[in-house]
């Protein structure tokens, strides 16, 4: 255990952290935006597994990281569409047909890689973008200011989806559809076209979640998301529909992720526990919901369809 | 007319997914009529497919009647996956235990543990969404996390075979289990087995228990308004911890039957939740929908849900594409299933209270607590 409390173990598994949370923050704040309009998308892990793939092609065979991070974005927003028609036109019940996208992802993904790729091989990852004179502060450099555009992305993206929500008649709309969908449907908002964008936006960014997860590591395999799309949807209850308790569980969850590594390298966690270590995530998850769930209030229309009667 | 076309209809959305499915296998650069003759030989083309197709069905059957109890009582149960595990771990440490006792003793206790196991972690999600208010749906998931890493230690760790050690090859799986234990084949040369009409019989008992017993008169009053539920002196909160118990115990007996219906008679793991369970605790669900929620038409739905996935099996053998392709087809199966319109009307039929024990009605008329009234 005194392994870990030493400077270097400490900032570098901050580090980790911070880029671990990475695919956590962009899926949460996705899923988030798409329930505050009113739409439960369990299709997340699905889609992830679908951009990352395809990104992750895209860059092994064309090398460029940009164009893979472009191919990652627009899957995500095609399946924000399917979801869309799907819960939007047909009006299908939520929770089912978001296993159905998982299912669909899940095994399309494998599909697709056995097919076209078959063993694995690394492509080049995302570089790291130094922020000059900060990066070469003493250990908070490396934990801070040394990680991918990726990164700084997601953690940029927590004031703008916050002024989107709060500050736009865009995001108001959203808001207000969520809430009470009839009342915006008679004040001249269009219930079905809000609540359409939002999910294609949310799946976008669960696209890009996807899309980073496999940029940081270099390589894919099947089911390489291993339940993370999931533990984004439990974030936006864990950070109660707001993006920066959203965020304030994607570094959570990135940090114990990044920890239970740690501990394997240094040998705190026994290789035979860690399958019970990889618990951790769903275990930490049902803690907090059980604590939270009778102090937060999901959007009062989450999950139920609308159409003028 | 009208039942005619609401009877159409879900067929339109199985149509609609075997042409997503053909446009898949031409990218493969597979014949997709080829393809679909392959599935349906694969799936009903001998009594030996056939037996295949009913084995398959049979965590497909049990999951489904769960499923109807638990949606019959506005709770949605997304939790099989782990509930299977749960059954089939509880089963296998009690053969483990008891290797010596005659099949006549053993065979039903390996089921009843499979019950009581997946009963139990069914009941969890029950007790959160009761008496905590936690989303169901969001634990279910969670706990088939839990479940896949548990089963993938146990198995790794203290219930791995000894030979696996010893050998040094470390495969994550059992030893042989006690073939006292092992369902019997019922027809001979096919793998039919015991545990198809036990799945039938669970299936039939969860009807009697729906609309002929007291317990299922609750459950359905409480999916029908919890608030009327409880001012009928309806235990609301029990009853909903009931459903998810009941519901998960049905897919903790289809745990079981997996592992003492398997041919290799042992538990083991790739690591994943569907490499066990066949996607069964996702898949049943759909079985449950195409059925109408109602636990005797789930088995020949689960019937045709189970050709689904030995024909694609079989098809990606004959064809030689990659096996992820069932997993696939299953996804796009589910979709149409739960857009086609009639499912979705019964769904949201059925749903509707929901929302009312969410927002239980005493909550939200805001009269001020009985200290407060007598303060003032």
């Amino acid at each position: 255990m005194s392994d870990f409390f030493t400077a270097t173990v400490l900032f570098s598994t901050l580090a980790a952290g911070i880029r671990l949370s990475t695919p956590f923050l962009f899926a949460g704040l996705g899923e988030m935006i798409g329930q505050k309009s009113g739409v439960l998308n369990l299709g997340v892990e699905g889609v992830m597994l679908l951009s990352a793939f395809f990104a992750y092609w895209t860059a092994l065979s064309t090398g460029s990281l940009w164009l893979a991070v472009l191919v990652g974005m627009l899957v995500g927003l095609l399946m924000g569409v399917v979801y869309g028609l799907i819960t939007v036109v047909f009006h299908a019940e939520q929770g089912i047909s978001g296993i159905g996208i998982f299912l669909f992802g899940l095994g399309f993904s494998d599909l697709m890689f056995q097919e076209n790729v078959g063993t694995p091989k690394f492509t080049s990852k995302l570089p790291s973008v130094d922020i000059p004179l900060l990066s070469d502060i003493p250990h908070v450099g490396v934990a801070f200011f040394q990680h991918s555009a990726m990164t700084y992305t997601a953690f940029v993206m927590v004031p703008l989806v916050m002024i989107l929500l709060r500050r736009t008649t865009f995001g108001t709309n959203i808001r207000a559809v969520g809430e009470n969908p009839e009342s915006a449907d008679s004040l001249g908002v269009s219930v079905a076209r809000m609540r359409f964008s939002a999910i294609v936006i949310g799946n976008t960014l669960a696209g890009v979640a996807g899309t980073a997860l496999v940029l940081e590591l270099g390589i894919f395999q099947p089911n390489l998301t291993a339940g993370r799309g999931f533990i984004a949807i439990a974030l936006v209850y864990f950070g109660a529909w707001r993006a920066p308790g959203v965020m304030a569980g994607a570094l959570l969850y990135g940090l114990v992720e990044a920890t239970v590594i740690t501990w394997k390298a240094l040998g705190i966690i026994p290789r035979s526990l860690s399958d019970i270590s990889a618990m951790a995530p769903a275990v930490i998850t049902i803690g907090a919901l059980v604590i939270l769930a009778r102090r937060v209030k999901p959007p009062a229309a989450l999950t139920q369809p609308f159409s003028r009667h | 007319m009208h039942r005619l076309v609401s009877a159409v209809i879900p067929m339109l959305a199985a149509l609609a997914a075997f042409a997503c499915a053909a446009i898949i296998l031409l990218a493969l650069g597979a014949n997709p009529f080829e393809g679909f003759r392959a599935m349906y030989t694969g799936a009903f083309g001998s009594v030996d497919r056939l037996s295949a197709t009913a084995v398959r069905a049979v965590p497909l059957v049990l999951v489904g009647a769960g499923i109807s109890i638990s949606f019959r009582a506005s709770v949605i149960n997304i939790g099989g996956e782990g509930q299977i595990i749960a059954g089939a771990l509880l089963s296998t440490v009690t053969a483990l235990a008891l290797p010596g006792l005659p099949p006549i003793i053993l065979i039903p206790l390996v089921l009843f543990a499979g019950l009581v196991g997946g009963g139990i972690w069914g009941a969890v999600p029950g007790v959160l969404k009761a008496y905590a208010s936690v989303n169901e749906i969001l634990s279910t998931i969670m706990l088939n996390i839990v479940a896949v890493q548990f089963m993938n230690y146990m198995l790794r760790s203290p219930l791995i075979d000894p030979l696996e050690i010893e050998r040094g090859t470390r495969i994550p799986q059992t030893e042989r289990l006690s073939d006292n234990a092992a369902l019997p084949t019922l027809i001979s040369g096919t793998r039919f087995n015991l545990g198809v009409p036990v799945a039938v019989a669970a299936a039939v008992g969860a009807y009697f228990l729906l609309w002929r017993t007291p317990l299922g008169f609750r459950l359905r009053a409480v999916g029908h308004s919890p608030d009327a539920a409880r001012a009928a002196g309806i235990p609301v909160e029990r009853s909903v911890v009931s459903a998810l118990a009941l519901s998960g115990s049905l897919a903790g007996l289809a745990g079981a039957i997996l592992v003492f219906g398997s041919e290799g008679q042992r538990m083991i793991t790739d690591g994943s939740s569907a490499g066990f369970t066949g996607s069964a605790g996702f898949n049943g669900i759909v079985a449950a929908l195409f059925g109408g929620l109602h636990p005797l038409w789930t088995i020949p739905s689960a019937y045709l849900f189970g050709g689904l996935i030995t024909g694609a099996n079989h098809l990606q053998r004959v064809l030689q594409v990659p096996a992820a392709l069932a997993v696939t087809l299953n996804g796009i199966v589910v979709i149409f299933v739960v857009s086609s319109s009639k499912v979705r009307d019964r769904i949201g039929a059925i749903l509707k209270a929901r929302r009312e024990f969410d927002h239980p009605a005493n909550e939200s008329t805001s009269s001020p607590p009985a200290e407060e009234v007598a303060a003032t």
